[in-house]
């Protein structure tokens, strides 16, 4: 009787694991033939010299060529990379604090709390793909941001106040660093949507009485931020730096330039050999931020 | 005595708070709305105005011109419906297949599951432009491993279709698909196993269990995913311009207004025409382009917030 049992429940788990693999089944077939099969043929085209005529694809194996090519002769290559590294390494600390900081104002309560929300989650909707392109070359934003003098006035706010921060001590470079993030304020307000959804959502998990109790031993809210809400969200910091970097990935001058080596100079090879370079840098740094933020991150269970 | 002056300190700290709190919420707030608020005060302006050095926000003379300039020139309600369908449609299937491999991964004990997930995880990190090419080599020559030609003859070219999107969609591959399969298995793990169990004790099958109970459940990371795969599929220019290089969605429409204007205006790409005035008109077009997205943000801004913490990305 018991074996009876036992049977049928493992036959009614093993149901249940041929239906979940049903389940996944069409994920399945999609990252076979969507992502699978063209990262391996990408991979392919990387190492070979591909030519495509009218009968299709002639590829020819050819070594690291490509990737020699891309490191050495080609004159943009280096320069984009350096140049999305480079930025992505100034923009995340930003973004990612910024949108902390945020965070926690927007959970205070205040009034007019729904409406500053919704405002700054309106970035998550305009700032992506075609409508920021266009943006940046809009003549008459230029135009008018010269007209209101706001240009001159910003510049003469940030010169007194770097002059002010020279003067007390602080190194030329945090000085420079922190009055470009002031220039920059738009870009790092519109990229940072996500990450504040994402950083509120941690602050609202956060049992309150925990700081009910730092308030009755006498904690201010300086400390209680940094004893109680900076530790219990900083795995999500992790979460928000990784995301941040990807995000800033996925669409730079560095895509660009493969988009243009591959769809305007039909140079497939040349194209995916910059592309899976671009994706071991990318890896890398991935790799290296996510070891060095994952051994300071505090798991409250 | 001491204690009242305590008291005010304490209000007086209070009140300076909330006086800092609110001057930078609106500074920020302004920084954000500025670009649309510009849009909105370039798009009604009378092209003479663009001139008058009495006119910065508020125009002299209100038009409608700009408006309907830029809906000719883009076809506008030909490119909303288009994107409309287009986002609509990837949308649905992205949630179901999404939803369906979530449930999988979370619930159902498979051979191979962990493995299946880092390949889920993967498809996050890798960057869509390293397999644009071959995808994109492999929809212009579509076989499905030989079985298409086999049936018609030779193998058919998806470009320019929905085909590819609803392909990649229906299988949980399309844009950012890998983040909503994470944010279904999240938010899937947290519901207690004992709320499933008693459906299966009551008679329900793995089907009935999903789609009865779990599902219910489910609403607020199925509206996370919803809102961000539509928002995130109608301004994407990634794939938009790759797949659909000739027909009328907003992306490409927006990406060549410029040009079609000036050919418009005058004769061709080099022409002398007033780049101010092109601008301004570029400026309405796009103004036009997010303004469905902006309003439909107004009915739901408040899933949008609310849903994202009940998601369970956090935990």
């Amino acid at each position: 009787m018991k074996s009876i049992l036992r049977l049928n429940r493992r036959t009614y788990n093993e149901q249940k694991a041929l239906l979940g693999f049903f389940y996944v089944l069409p994920w399945l077939l999609g990252f076979i033939f969507f992502f699978l099969i063209p990262l391996l043929s990408s991979l392919r085209y990387s190492l070979s010299s591909v030519q495509a005529n009218s009968d299709g694809l002639i590829v020819h194996f050819s070594g690291f060529k490509n990737y020699l090519e891309a490191l050495t002769v080609n004159t943009e290559f280096n320069r984009s990379l350096a140049d999305s590294i480079l930025n992505m390494i100034i923009n995340v600390p930003l973004i990612v604090i910024f949108s902390l900081f945020l965070a926690v104002l927007l959970n205070q309560k205040f009034i007019g709390r729904s409406l500053a929300r919704s405002i700054f989650f309106l970035p998550v909707i305009l700032a992506s793909g075609v409508i920021l392109n266009l943006e940046s070359t809009s003549l008459i934003q230029a135009v008018n941001e010269q007209n209101a003098g706001a240009g001159a006035i910003h510049g003469m706010g940030t010169f007194q106040l770097e002059s002010l921060m020279l003067d007390a001590g602080l190194s030329e470079w945090v000085v420079d660093y922190l009055s470009n993030a002031v220039s920059r304020i738009y870009d790092i307000v519109s990229q940072s949507g996500v990450q504040i959804l994402i950083f509120l959502a941690g602050i609202q998990t956060i049992s309150p009485q925990l700081y009910e109790a730092s308030k009755m031993e006498g904690a201010t809210g300086y400390e209680a931020f940094w004893k109680i809400t900076f530790p219990m969200v900083s795995p999500l910091i992790l979460v928000n730096v990784i995301y941040t970097i990807i995000d800033s990935f996925s669409n730079n001058k560095m895509t660009d330039l493969i988009r243009e080596t591959g769809f305007t100079q039909f140079n497939f090879g040349l194209s995916s050999a910059m592309a899976w370079l671009y994706f071991a840098a990318v890896t890398l740094i991935l790799v290296i931020s996510s070891f060095l933020i994952s051994r300071k991150v505090f798991y409250y269970d | 005595m001491f204690a009242t002056r305590l008291l005010s300190l304490e209000r007086w700290k209070k009140w300076i708070w909330s006086l800092v709190r609110l001057t930078l919420l609106a500074g920020l707030s302004f920084v954000i709305l500025y670009p649309i608020l510009q849009k909105i005060s370039t798009a009604i302006k009378d092209k003479g105005d663009l001139y008058s050095p009495i006119v910065i926000w508020l125009p002299e003379h209100y038009t409608l011109d700009n408006f309907i300039k830029a809906i000719d020139i883009m076809d506008y309600w030909q490119a909303l419906l288009n994107t409309f369908t287009l986002s609509t449609l990837t949308t649905l299937l992205t949630a179901i297949s999404c939803a369906l491999a979530g449930y999988g991964f979370a619930r159902l004990k498979f051979k191979g599951r962990s493995v299946l997930f880092a390949g889920v995880i993967l498809t996050i990190l890798v960057p869509p432009i390293t397999i644009l090419i071959p995808v994109y080599l492999n929809l212009k020559d579509f076989s499905l491993l030989g079985l298409v030609p086999l049936l018609t003859g030779k193998t058919v070219n998806l470009l320019n279709t929905y085909w590819p999107f609803i392909l990649t969609s229906a299988t949980a591959n399309s844009l950012k698909a890998g983040l909503y399969i994470f944010i279904f298995r999240q938010f899937f793990r947290g519901i207690p196993k004992e709320v499933e169990e008693a459906a299966y004790i009551d008679g329900a099958g793995v089907g009935k269990t999903f789609y009865r109970i779990m599902l219910p459940n489910a609403i607020p990371s199925i509206v996370t995913v919803l809102l961000f795969s539509f928002v995130w599929q109608w301004n994407d220019s990634f794939f938009t311009t790759t797949y659909l290089t000739s027909s009328k969605v907003m992306a490409t429409q927006l990406g060549s207004l410029p040009y079609n204007l000036a050919i418009m205006l005058e004769d061709g790409a080099n022409s002398k025409a007033d780049p101010f005035y092109l601008s301004m008109v570029q400026d309405t077009g796009i103004l036009l382009a997010i303004l469905p997205l902006i309003i439909i943000y107004l009915f739901v801004q408040r899933y949008f917030v609310e849903s994202i913490e009940r998601t369970g990305i956090v935990g």
